[in-house]
């Protein structure tokens, strides 16, 4: 059995529950949840529209997925699974976003850097759950136990749109990020890196290279 | 004669066992990764995996909220007649994938790539993909969806015969870690290989080896074939396990496919088909019948045809 610290968290959590997270717990969310990426950021934080409700009717807790969902003719919303996406690519709006939406649990796939933990998520007290897997979303879509409410799906579309859930037992996570802004994936790297120097050997580097393996464009490829 | 209507509903049984079953070739070997693996984080990962599909299996739901982007291969028994010609067989599966989209539901993951329209039901302008394969004899067609996630995991690069193996070796470490890290790729995966061909055809071959051979199988080739399982050795020898974590679960399998290319070239494209390895296929009958499976049999002696005509070939001026 894996020797994992397992961790029940009710949402909103506090910003001492999350002080006692460590990195690579597991953790699982009973609580109010709710959907925002690209699509969300751009026109909150870009276009600044006010968001289509309050911190307390959305929850604390962003979760950085679309749903495979849909929406019948009688307005039932139905969610099947859910997995998480690739969040580097949000981190430029993380800032004004947490300013807004007042999250303090951000949920997604590969985390962020050990920088961007430092320097936006640290002043806000909010920290980092990963997915695991990361495809893991028929467990996910068991922990949804109702559909609040759909926001901004015809401007946004069923993909960007923000849903808001109510979980129960929403998991499994793991702790990415602590309130320090630690990261468990560079520690993981850090532990890997040295053997890959070893596993290279022998292996010689591409007779073409090409550009973006150097960033010097006056470099040539050959 | 296989009516239009026979292909939708296979179509549409065959999009949501390929969302919601993962196919038994890649538990298998997912769960021979489990055995052998040491690092705690990435057995954990592995684990909640297994549990997962069984979830997904339970509640008829998909195993994963990133459905992908489905597409369809199709292959023709060279007898095989289909009521409406090959149109009407593009039609039944482009509204099967709309109709599954809504019903299982998948996600609607198909866009526009400049102007992100999206109809909701994964089917646009070119998508979903339909490729076409033949068979020298039989009166049926097959059907496969293949339902590939992942925005990474995928590379090409133009090799010469000079670079070797030992530059297709590192070409192949280099995706694997780049994409590796954090589990970006999803692994474990199934490593499909393309080597040789044109530049297109090089991108066509590794994703269908990563996509349309199961974990277990080997190239005809003795000498691909003990490549295949030297890289498999060597990517599961990284350090690295599910997502990234310390641990020995990179690679299921790693699966090649070549062909013949420019004498001076040798192309090279790796591609990684995730945890949610989502494939499904049938076989419909002259008579109706479909039998659902979940090994496509995409590459066959005759697909990987390598001479004028294939050895099996009859003679068109045969003696008399
Ligand atoms: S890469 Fe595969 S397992 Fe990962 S999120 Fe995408 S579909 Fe799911």
């Amino acid at each position: 059995m894996s020797g994992l610290r397992k961790v029940h968290l009710s949402l909103p959590a506090s910003t001492e529950d999350l002080r006692r997270l460590q990195l690579g717990d597991v953790v699982y969310l009973t609580g109010r949840v709710f959907t925002a990426r690209e699509g969300v950021y751009k026109r909150a934080v870009e276009e600044g529209v006010a968001l289509p409700a309050s911190p307390a009717e959305l929850g604390s807790a962003n979760f950085h997925c679309s749903p495979a969902a849909r929406i019948d003719d009688d307005g039932t919303r139905t969610i099947g699974a859910v997995t998480a996406t690739a969040s580097f690519r949000f981190a430029k709006w993380l800032d004004g976003w947490f300013a807004l939406s007042k999250c303090n649990i951000i949920i997604g796939k590969g985390g962020m850097t050990s920088a961007d933990y430092r320097s936006m998520f640290v002043p806000h007290a909010a920290i980092y759950l990963t997915t695991v897997g990361y495809g893991t979303g028929a467990l996910l879509g068991r922990g949804i136990k109702n559909v609040v409410a759909a926001h901004w799906i015809e401007e946004l579309g069923l993909a960007q749109g923000v849903w808001v859930m109510d979980v129960e037992n929403f998991g499994p996570f793991l702790v990415e990020s602590d309130l320090d802004g630690n990261s468990l994936f560079e520690r993981e790297n850090a532990k890997i890196e040295p053997r890959i120097a070893a596993l290279y050997e022998g292996t010689k580097p591409p007779t073409l290279r090409r550009f973006g393996e150097t960033d010097d464009r006056s470099d040539e490829v050959i | 004669m296989i009516s239009a209507a026979t292909i939708e509903r296979t179509a549409e049984a065959l999009m949501a066992k390929a969302a919601i079953e993962i196919p038994e070739d890649y538990l298998t070997g997912l769960r021979a990764c489990a055995e052998t693996e040491k690092g705690e984080l990435s057995a954990f990962v592995i684990q909640a995996m297994l549990e997962n599909y069984d979830a997904a299996k339970e509640d008829r739901r998909a195993m994963c909220g990133d459905t992908g982007v489905p597409r369809w291969y199709v292959k023709y028994g060279n007898e095989a007649r289909v009521e409406g010609g090959p149109v009407a067989l593009e039609a039944a599966l482009r509204r099967a994938t709309a109709t599954a989209t809504h019903d299982v539901p998948l996600r609607p993951n198909r866009v526009h790539p400049l102007w992100r329209t999206d109809h909701d039901n994964n089917v646009g302008i070119n998508a979903p993909e339909i490729d076409y394969a033949f068979h020298p004899d039989g009166e049926w067609i097959d059907l496969t969806t293949v339902h590939k996630g992942g925005l990474f995991g995928t590379d090409y690069r133009m090799l010469f015969p000079g670079d070797g193996i030992a530059g297709i070796k590192r070409f192949y470490l280099d995706a694997l870690v780049a994409f590796g890290k954090r589990g970006l790729a999803c692994q474990p995966a199934i490593v499909g290989v393309g080597l040789g061909g044109s530049k297109d055809a090089c991108m066509v071959l590794g994703k269908q080896a990563s996509c349309l051979r199961i974990v277990g199988s080997r190239n005809p080739d003795p000498k691909i074939a003990a490549l295949e399982l030297e890289l498999k050795a060597l990517g599961n020898s990284i350090g690295m396990g599910a997502m990234g974590f310390m641990g020995s679960s990179m690679v299921v399998d790693c699966n090649i496919e070549v062909g013949y290319c420019h004498t001076g070239g040798m192309p090279m494209s790796v591609h990684m088909f995730c945890l949610s390895s989502r494939r499904a296929s049938a076989r419909i009958h002259a008579d109706g019948r479909v039998d659902y499976r979940t090994d496509p049999e995409w590459f066959t002696s005759y697909s990987r045809r390598a001479t004028v005509e294939w050895d099996g070939a009859p003679r068109a001026r045969a003696a008399e």
